[in-house]
């Protein structure tokens, strides 16, 4: 699995509470996905669009355990790849089915708008501006395996322990 | 190789001999927490099997009574869900009625040794009862309930001794806030409390302790058992447990020695308390329309027998609202008996039901844009109990009480005799 796409940087500690505000915690999916950014970077959603890559800093994600990933992953965005995800934010990447890797140096390897390549077979990020290559850090395969086929949920569902999505 | 109080939570609970940093370790859930949020029409999924209704907690918590018709959809899913499986412990809108992390404690859920989750960031709270207790998303949630398990990444942990007496009008949430401003984030690392301070130390000052490491972005936060935590579980639930104490050569990424006696109120300045706090005298004058003690950090008896201290006789500025919600009801009955509420209702205080309420900027307390707040819950991330336009201080119960009279950010120190 490996993703081309153009790329937005966001800094350390974005919180949750950024990308998915608290007022919107009982909107629809779809009402959710209008506020992502809204009180840091409004208008993003018009832009960002299907298979881009978000670049985050240190502890990305830090905050509460709402589905930020989910809105995140409704962007259109292919993956994420930060410095350091935070583990709440981790958990629910891998939950909601957002390709998200953790990947040291990557802040600093992009500019905003560079073409990045991710691979989520040897775990890799490539600039394509600057030819630069940085290794991430594994996915254990139980997790990608969850990641890839969209989270937990479907899972439930197939074993019929949950019922299907209205 | 010795392992730490959460290496060991961890190993027992996933049937392993030894658990060390780097593992993804599978384990039995014994408590799962569901709350209000769960239930919301964007989040619900029908269960059809549960895993064990024993093992589980049904709350209510973020906005009750509900506040819109969003709410009292979740809330009345809730109530199906709860009658389908035949859940016992349920906490619905009435006497039982709170804060989950707060129920958790005072009806003796988190049992020592255990695993307890929850779908909300704040449930290392029951660290305190030396439970490996995790924050997770909404599907964990699904996960645990349904198949009675769950997964960690082990992290490193951090080791902080407490030593010495907190001076008067300093508390725990203050010791917190120089941990943030001293060490910044902990993120995916463990940290264990520890010291010769502790028998001082009442079950929620440490608890404030706990939940706070929400905003460290800690993954495990464990105090070391002690016959104060022991007791006060015991007398809330008769189940039997198996605490965990660290080994002795136990390894830890640091240890760090706090003394208690040094610490002074401090003042998060808004948006993180990452490295971003100031003693109280640094910002003293900062003007607020707007103060609240609450949450299940600071929402407890403790917390507001020292409020209403420092406003017996005084009176809330006009220019500024203090809002007053107690973690459960039982918190609110309790304090109502000690005299506390009336003390803080003739100050000029607003004293609302249990709830999360102005915490999360859910209701009861929403800020416009460009108020600034002075908080004694939990976060103050930007816009979180409001418009992104507002700014939110955090301090102590204390601190929250005596600016709220002055109108502006004050010492508490200058309130006590
Ligand atoms: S009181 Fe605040 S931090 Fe605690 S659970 Fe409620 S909203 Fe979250």
């Amino acid at each position: 699995m490996e993703f081309t796409g153009k790329t937005w940087k966001f800094g350390d500690n974005i919180n949750t509470d950024l990308i998915l505000p608290g007022r919107a915690q009982l909107f629809t999916e779809a009402e959710q996905l209008r506020c992502v950014f809204e009180a840091n970077r409004p208008g993003w959603v018009d832009e960002v669009a299907k298979g881009d890559v978000l670049i985050g800093g240190y502890n990305f994600g830090m905050g509460s355990s709402r589905p930020a990933a989910r809105s995140l992953r409704n962007t259109g965005l292919a993956c994420m790849v930060a410095e350091s995800i935070n583990g709440l934010f981790y958990r629910n990447c891998v939950n909601w089915g957002f390709l998200a890797l953790e990947c040291e140096g990557i802040f600093k390897a992009f500019k905003e708008g560079d073409q990045a390549t991710v691979s989520f077979v040897d775990f890799t990020v490539k600039n394509r501006r600057t030819e630069e290559i940085l290794q991430g850090r594994l996915v254990p395969d139980v997790l990608l395996t969850t990641m890839k086929a969209g989270g937990v949920l479907p899972l439930l569902e197939t074993e019929g322990l949950i019922g299907s999505a209205k | 190789m010795g392992m730490t109080a959460i290496e060991k939570i961890l190993a027992k609970n996933s049937g392993m001999d030894v658990v060390k940093p780097g593992d993804l370790v599978v384990v039995k859930v014994g408590t799962a927490v569901l709350y209000d949020n769960n239930f919301a029409p964007s989040i619900w999924r029908d269960i059809l099997k549960v895993h064990n209704p024993e093992n589980i907690v049904v709350v209510f918590d973020h906005r009750v009574p509900a506040k819109d018709i969003i709410s009292a959809t979740a809330q009345q899913t809730g109530r199906n869900f709860v009658k389908k499986f035949d859940i016992q412990r349920f906490h619905d809108v009435g006497a039982k009625q709170g804060i989950s992390h707060v129920l958790v404690a005072d009806y003796g859920y988190a049992l020592p040794g255990s695993v307890l989750v929850c779908g909300d960031s704040h449930t290392c709270s029951a660290g305190v009862f030396n439970c490996a207790a995790r924050g997770t998303g909404a599907p964990d949630m699904f996960y645990a309930v349904t198949k009675g398990e769950t997964w960690f990444r082990v992290g490193e942990t951090i080791r902080y001794d407490f030593q010495g007496l907190l001076p008067p009008a300093v508390s725990m949430k203050d010791v917190f806030l120089h941990i943030a401003d001293t060490y910044g984030s902990h993120a995916n690392l463990n940290v264990e409390f520890g010291g010769t301070a502790l028998p001082e130390l009442s079950i929620n000052a440490r608890r404030t302790m706990t939940t706070m490491c929400a905003e460290l972005s800690a993954e495990f936060a464990t105090f070391e058992p002690d016959q104060v935590m022991l007791d006060y579980v015991r007398e809330r639930n008769p189940t039997s447990f198996e605490e965990q104490y660290p080994d002795e050569d136990a390894i830890y990424l640091d240890r760090r020695t706090i003394n208690l006696d040094e610490i002074e109120p401090l003042v998060a300045l808004p948006d993180t308390v990452l490295k971003n706090s100031q003693k109280v005298g640094e910002v003293i004058g900062t003007q607020i329309n707007q103060a609240f003690i609450g949450s299940c950090a600071n929402g407890t008896l403790d917390d507001f027998a020292i409020a209403a201290e420092i406003l017996d006789g005084n009176k809330v500025s006009a220019d500024v609202r203090l809002i007053i919600t107690p973690g459960t009801q039982n918190i609110y009955l309790e304090a109502l008996r000690r005299g506390y509420i009336e003390t803080l209702i003739e100050a000029g205080a607003v004293v609302t039901n249990a709830t999360c309420g102005a915490c999360g900027g859910g209701h009861l307390g929403i800020l416009a844009s460009g108020e600034t707040c002075i908080t004694a819950s939990t976060r103050n991330f930007k816009g979180r109990m409001g418009d992104p336009d507002s700014k939110v201080f955090m301090g102590s119960p204390a601190t929250v009480a005596a600016s709220a009279i002055k109108g502006k950010i004050a010492d508490p120190r200058d309130f006590l005799n």
